[in-house]
């Protein structure tokens, strides 16, 4: 238990589309200043959740709670200065160059009078050198790598400057390098004393680099807790149906997955 | 404005400037300003030559110095009375067009937008034909009122249609064609059972001319335009951020439902104004915004850009048909900008199927 109150927390909510429930009665706290990782199998509603706590979708029934207050009771430019949100899969205008799409990430701070003030400058010069994108700044979006759009997109929520930044599968479509520069990128973000909350698909890395892990499964928090607590054999098949062992990371000594060899198992 | 330090110095990538005061702070993507600066003036110019043709044919010192204060009592007439409200609709009209074609170009993500799209046109156009079949050809408000009722109820419909929790561009354009196909097969019913004076009558509503406009159709026309210019200012950083898609947006402090909207109402105002003063005046919102963003090199449609290429686009439509009218006969501003929408549908088709065939661009 943190000292802190958790900033972030959904109470006995019921999350879904339409008829459609995907989540019934989820309650989940998310420490302050925590690495929060959250693992699960396809489709088990990991994006759900974090488009709830987003207040993208709205829970049918409980609430969301930031910095103790429901959500639902702030502006919405006001919880925007507080939490931003990288969807799974973001669109960026036909033609926009990369420190105009990284400048969207200003809008909670802008009035219809008030659009370019230098502490708007300031942050995207800022968001732009952290993401090392400041070379690329006048390029055309359409015309980077992956890894380099992954990273402009980055720079955009780190240009709206919130305390909570929640990131579904931030690593996807990245190559091995790319993705431990990533996550090193997140750390740093950590470090400075920012709460994130990251859906990740890998568990090593999770494990590696989350201080928090929330584990889902058809639509429901399996258990949640220190990544040395939480991943275990057992549990890893449980949730995924995986035969595995974990084993120390020989570099950081945090839990890696090693499948077992299908053929060798006992049937 | 002030020499920053490097850490805070941006590289856009093209030309930009910045304008910082204690009231106001703006970026200013110098290009976009400028071609759009550029384009109002020729739009201008443009306009305002056309005020030399037409009937009674005058020169350009007599239009110039009627219009500084000057000139004789008839011309006084011919140029102020009855042209300048048209040369002030050409370029007026031609901006709201281009202005609701930006802004549905926005909302739908596809360049062919429009809000004649979503069977305002074809539902606009029923009502006319029903009121003339009914009331008579006689009265140009009645004319203009159904057009606008018929054009918003068929708006409506479509939007409702196209609903499923939330309206997505792409079925709002698919709707809106079937819409527009099934009310064009109606309006042909309904001329069939016309008589003769009726079916002309429709027919020239239908081709679209800014020729009749007057002062006093234009004038509440220039009130409600500036109100729709006013909201969509208003409204133009929430549709920015919608261009990122709706989970961004939300999460960037926008409610995308009630803005989208709001942004479609606008969008079809534009149009509806247009129709009732002058016709159904098409393909201006369409092209416009396309044009526009190809010359500006902008970042999606810019609203100002797509304007100041509508006001351009209108304005030479206008002057061309009274040019051909001087050699030939008049032909209506509609039918000329529904030409040039054509030749623009056939490059834009030209340069998508060589696209995928792999060649250059
Ligand atoms: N917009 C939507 N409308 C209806 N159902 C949806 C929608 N988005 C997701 N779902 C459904 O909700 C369930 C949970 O989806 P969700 O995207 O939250 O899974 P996920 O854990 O993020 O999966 P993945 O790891 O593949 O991203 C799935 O069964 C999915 O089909
Ligand atoms: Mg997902």
């Amino acid at each position: 238990m943190t000292a802190h109150p958790p900033r972030l927390v959904i109470e006995d909510a019921t999350i879904g589309y339409d008829q459609r429930t995907i989540a019934e009665r989820l309650s989940l706290e998310i420490p302050d200043g925590s690495f929060t990782a959250i693992i699960g199998p396809n489709g088990c509603g990991k994006s759900t959740l974090l488009r709830a706590l987003a207040r993208v979708l709205t829970p049918s029934t409980g609430r969301v709670l930031l910095d103790g207050k429901a959500i639902t009771q702030y502006g919405s430019k006001e919880v925007a200065r507080r939490m931003g949100l990288l969807p799974q899969t973001s669109l960026a205008p036909d033609g926009i160059r990369v420190a105009d799409l990284v400048a969207r990430g200003r809008s909670p701070y802008q009035s219809l009078f008030q659009q370019w003030r230098s502490s708007d400058e300031q942050a995207v010069a800022e968001a732009l050198e952290a993401t090392r994108l400041t070379e690329l700044s006048g390029r055309l979006v359409d015309e980077l790598s992956g890894g380099q759009r992954q990273r402009v997109w980055v720079a955009m929520l780190l240009a709206q400057q919130t305390g909570i930044m929640l990131l579904d599968e931030p690593t996807t479509f990245l190559d091995i390098a790319h993705q431990y520069e990533l996550l090193e990128l997140l750390r740093t973000f950590h470090d400075e004393g920012k709460t994130l909350v990251a859906v990740l698909h890998d568990l090593d890395q999770a494990a590696r680099y989350a201080d928090h892990l929330v584990v889902m499964r058809d639509g429901s928090v399996v258990t949640s807790g220190p990544p040395a607590e939480v991943v275990t054999a057992e549990l890893v098949q449980e949730v995924f149906g995986l035969p595995c062992i974990v084993a120390p990371d020989p570099v950081t000594g945090t839990p890696t997955v090693v499948p077992l060899d299908p053929r060798s198992v006992v049937r | 404005m002030s020499a920053l330090p490097r850490a805070e110095h941006v590289d856009f990538g093209y030309r930009s400037g910045s304008l910082r005061s204690r009231f106001a702070s703006a970026r200013l993507p110098l290009r976009v300003l400028g071609v759009s600066a550029l384009l109002l003036g020729l739009a201008v110019a443009v306009a305002v030559a056309a005020i030399r043709y037409g009937d009674y044919p005058l020169t350009a010192e007599q239009v110039l110095s009627t219009l500084l204060g000057g000139g004789e009592p008839f011309h006084r007439i011919v140029v102020l009375e009855w042209r300048l409200p048209v040369a002030i609709a050409a370029v007026a009209f031609g901006a709201l067009l281009g202005l609701g074609g930006a802004i549905f170009q926005s909302i739908t993500r596809n360049p062919l937008g429009s809000p004649d799209v979503i069977g305002f046109d074809a539902g606009a156009y029923t009502a006319v034909v029903v009121v003339t079949l009914v009331v008579g050809s006689g009265g140009t408000w009645s004319i203009a009122a159904a057009a606008i009722v018929g054009g918003l109820a068929t708006a409506f419909a479509v939007y409702l249609l196209a609903w499923r929790r939330g309206v997505q561009g792409f079925r709002l354009i698919i709707v809106g064609i079937g819409v527009a196909a099934m009310l064009g097969s109606l309006n042909s019913y309904l001329i069939t059972r016309a008589d003769i004076t009726d079916a002309m009558s429709v027919g020239f509503w239908s081709a679209g001319s800014i020729a009749r406009v007057t002062w006093s159709s234009l004038t509440p026309s220039l009130v409600l335009g500036t109100v729709i210019v006013l909201a969509a200012i208003a409204l133009s950083p929430a549709l920015k951020r919608l261009e990122l898609g709706d989970d961004a947006a939300i999460t960037q402090g926008t409610r995308p439902g009630p803005v989208r909207l709001a942004l479609l109402v606008l969008g079809v105002a534009t149009t509806a104004l247009v129709t009732a003063a002058a016709g159904p005046i098409g393909f201006i919102a369409l092209v416009a915004p396309q044009l526009a963003r190809r010359i500006t090199r902008s970042a999606g449609v810019s609203l100002l850009a797509a304007s100041a290429m509508g006001a351009a686009l209108l304005a030479a439509a206008h002057l061309l048909s009274l040019l051909i009218a001087q050699v030939y006969r008049s032909i209506p501003v509609g039918l000329i900008t529904v030409c040039l929408g054509g030749l623009y549908l056939i490059w834009l088709l030209i340069r998508e199927t060589r696209r995928q065939a792999g060649a250059p661009r």
